[in-house]
């Protein structure tokens, strides 16, 4: 019966990040002037625009019992990248090209790396992540690129039906990475690769070509965020996004996404980015100074990962005594 | 005899569908040496758990030296006096000797280690067991037999009372099983508490003061005396009815060749290995733990890279590089370690069940209508006990899981089956019904292949049987050879059997 409970819990694993959430906003907006504003929200959910596109492919990664720690460098490079190939061609088409070829190129080496090497991705990707940092500095020239075409900025600022591109393209990952983690074999496969490795190729998923489509597509998405904050940054910045990944990763966790693969969901990932968003909103109107920001979002961070550790059910004292 | 030095009173411990123990009494007196009997899932490892502080009782109550104890984990346990020599050796491979023996128990002071004392003491306590051991070697350049007695090192240093075996001997040799019982021997002398769990007939009546039985979580019977038994008579108790009932045996008509191997070899099996199953066989592979029967699945089934020999499937030459092609010329693995190689213990039964044959098929989305009509058929036709389709697998016993990992075998229309010890952990009901579901795929023309190292299993329900031997085979014995004297001849290294590994 307990054992019951405790597998239903794990599987609805988003019931509690959506009472945190709902809490949270209920005492910001009684506590923290203007936060319920319309004016307000919108810049909150603009400000994790960003960081829910990246979540979206990370969930994957996390789903599959990896994680990809070079996102933040990703999206530099992207936008580099991108910003490189308008000014020296003059076509914003071939830009949005190489920005989101790079990062899918730098992806599909993460899987590679990772599934027929057989390499930790923690190690991998840490490693990749100084890699793409440097050759976002390389491209650039270690300076800021600026884009000299008014017609990209759209991307950036523009808005249809009063909702801005970045929230759209945001809204178009949910919706696209919770199809295809609810209703596609391939979204199976990842939980099914996630929460038990071997039986799942003894089962017949081909384990390494999800693995390396899973890292292809964080790269793609990535970079596809990249390219969206350069547009509203209207430059590519070599040294943006730096801890981006921290921030993902935790709104994953946050959502109730497990570190320990097999488990995930899009809604719960949706609840996890706006909790992070929500509390990044309310420290700056606030006017929380910077320093004591950092103090915060590790405390989310860390209450995050307790959190998923108890609903693992390794806490209990008999556990606690065999792990010594 | 003087009073109990140890005392279960009315033990029960209940776990998600299967009652592990219910109401077990018996006391162990000083200087005794108690054999533990049972079939697999009768409930000997949980006892054995829960005197080692892993498990906590539902019910009941444990005494040691007449004052009633409970355990909080396994310090507890160890700390009353108690140690568990488990069939996994709990040592640091890398660590000497010396260091695995003393270790959490360094002489000397403010936290440095006095190496000298630590050598000293590891020295005495070998010398009493009598071992010609070196303190300084590493662990893993050990015999298995050698790393056994730095374990029973262990416990003595910890000067614990009531060590219980937890079937010593399965990986030892005949000359280590010896001097292991020489040892056991002089533990008893000492006035220590002796529990040992084993299989093996010879082994209890010739070392054993007494005997206790478990069936289904229950205490049967406890004889003071082994002259007041048999082995016999023991067997019939812990299986509670005869041979036949549990396998039930039905022959079948066979088809023609279905799977040839000729000269496969690979890891684990290191001489060439040639045979052929027919449809509707049911072709069983003994052999002791490591003897390669595992491993000679794993390269027909693809799983790790064949150096040699061809697997014809219907007469035509294969070769699978991942499971994948495997399952796509149509085998099926039920693996031995179900929990870590079958099944996805937080996933439904359902996707148990379909996930496999999705796998197969190329449509990206999943049809969730159509594979719940498909899972639940199976659930019903093979008696999946199950509380829904929806319900994760994780919670169902192991009897059921494995029918559902068969049943992800039906759906995905495998036609070659290859089960690895198909009901290790199973209990004796969900048995039954996992035989009489081989009988059935075997009549339907599917070729099956079963690896056991549980003998009255292989000899209940195989067609044939393969016996293996240090990765290579050492005879092929039809249902009428095939007696246990033959099978542990040539399954054993020096073919002479040690005692009769008795297994219901």
């Amino acid at each position: 019966m307990m054992t019951q409970m405790m597998l239903a819990f794990r599987r609805y694993s988003a019931i509690g990040p959506l009472l945190v959430l709902l809490v949270l906003f209920a005492c910001l907006a009684l506590f923290v002037p203007d936060f319920a504003g319309a004016r307000n929200m919108r810049g909150l959910i603009l400000s994790v625009s960003l960081v829910g596109t990246v979540t979206t492919t990370m969930m994957l990664v996390l789903a599959l019992r990896e994680v990809d720690l070079s996102v933040g460098s990703i999206v530099a490079l992207a936008g580099v990248l991108c910003a490189v190939v308008i000014s020296d061609t003059g076509s914003v088409a071939l830009g949005i090209g190489a920005g989101l070829l790079g990062g899918t190129m730098v992806g599909l080496f993460n899987g590679v790396v990772v599934a027929k090497l057989k390499i930790n991705s923690l190690i991998a990707t840490l490693a990749t992540m100084e890699i793409v940092r440097g050759l976002a500095f390389l491209v650039s020239g270690g300076q800021a690129v600026s884009i000299p075409r008014e017609d990209f900025y759209v991307l950036g600022s523009g808005a249809l039906l009063g909702i801005n591109y970045p929230i759209w393209i945001a809204i178009l990952c949910f919706v696209i990475f919770g199809v295809v983690l609810n209703k596609t074999v391939f979204g199976k496969n990842v939980l099914a690769i996630g929460g038990n490795p071997e039986a799942a190729r003894l089962a017949g998923v081909p384990v390494d070509r999800v693995r390396i489509t899973v890292f292809a597509l964080q790269g793609f998405v990535a970079a596809l965020a990249g390219i969206v904050l350069a547009a509203r940054i209207t430059s590519g910045q070599p040294n943006t996004s730096l801890g981006l990944e921290l921030a993902v990763i935790s709104a994953c966790v946050l959502g109730g996404v497990s570190l320990l693969g097999g488990i995930a969901s899009i809604g719960g990932v949706l609840i996890g980015v706006l909790i992070m968003g929500a509390a990044q909103n309310a420290l700056n109107l606030l006017d929380v100074p910077t320093f004591y920001q950092y103090v915060v979002r590790g405390g989310i961070l860390l209450f995050a990962v307790i959190v998923d550790s108890a609903r693992q059910n390794r806490w209990t004292p008999a556990s606690f005594l065999k792990a010594r | 005899m003087t009073a109990p030095i140890l005392q279960f009173t009315d033990i029960g411990k209940v776990f998600p569908g299967v009652v592990a123990l219910a109401d077990v009494s018996m006391d162990l007196g000083r200087g005794e040496i108690r054999a533990l009997m049972g079939e697999n899932g009768a409930g000997k490892s949980t006892l054995l758990k829960i005197l080692a502080g892993e498990y906590r009782p539902d019910s009941g109550a444990l005494a040691v030296d007449g004052r009633a104890v409970a355990f909080n984990g396994p310090r507890d346990s160890a700390s009353a006096g108690i140690a568990i020599i488990h069939q996994e050796l709990h040592l640091a491979p890398d660590m000497s000797v010396a260091d695995n023996l003393l270790l959490g128990a360094y002489p000397g002071r403010l936290g440095l280690v006095d190496g000298r004392a630590v050598r000293a003491r590891a020295r005495a306590i070998l010398a009493r067991l009598g071992e010609d051991i070196d303190p300084d070697a590493k662990v893993k350049t050990l015999p298995i037999g050698k790393r056994q007695m730095v374990e029973i090192g262990k416990a003595l240093l910890r000067d614990a009372a009531i060590i219980a075996f937890d079937e010593p001997t399965s990986s030892l040799s005949a000359r280590e099983t010896e001097t292991l019982m020489r040892i056991i021997r002089d533990l008893k002398a000492d006035g220590r508490a002796i529990l040992y769990v084993s299989h093996r007939m010879e082994e209890v009546f010739a070392l054993c003061d007494s005997v206790s039985i478990l069936r289904d979580g229950r205490h049967v019977a406890t004889y003071p005396d082994m002259r007041q038994t048999d082995p016999d008579h023991l067997i019939a108790q812990m299986a509670g009815r005869t041979i036949a009932d549990v396998y039930g045996y039905q022959s079948r008509e066979l088809g023609p060749v279905s799977l040839e191997l000729s000269g496969v070899t690979g890891p684990g099996v290191k001489q060439p290995v040639s045979l052929s199953a027919r449809r509707g066989e049911i072709l069983g592979f003994f052999g002791l733990v490591g003897a390669g029967r595992s491993e000679l699945f794993k390269l027909i089934y693809g799983a790790t890279p064949l150096a040699s020999g061809t697997i014809s499937l219907d007469g035509e030459p294969r070769r699978f590089a991942t499971p994948r092609h495997a399952i796509a010329a149509g085998l099926g693995l039920c693996p031995e370690d179900r929990k870590d190689e079958g099944i996805f213990k937080l996933a439904a039964v359902r996707e148990n069940i379909t996930i496999t044959r999705r796998n197969m098929e190329t449509a990206p989305l999943i049809r969730r209508q159509e594979e719940s009509g498909r899972a639940e058929k199976l659930i019903g036709s093979m008696r999946v006990k199950t509380a829904s389709a929806d319900t994760a697998i994780g919670t169902l016993s192991g009897g059921n899981q494995q029918k559902a990992i068969l049943a992800r075998w039906l759906d995905a229309d495998a036609r070659f089956l290859l089960m690895d010890e198909p009901t290790r952990g199973i209990d004796i009901g969900a048995r039954s019904e996992i035989y009489a579901l081989m009988y059935r795929l075997a009549a339907e023309g599917k070729t099956l292949l079963v690896a056991s190292s549980d003998m009255p299993e292989v000899m209940g329900v195989a067609d044939r049987i393969v016996v293996m031997r240090d990765g290579a085979i050492a005879g092929v014995l039809t249902r009428e050879e095939a007696t246990p004297n033959e099978l542990l001849r040539l399954a054993l290294p020096d073919g002479k059997p040690v005692g009769a590994a008795v297994r219901i």
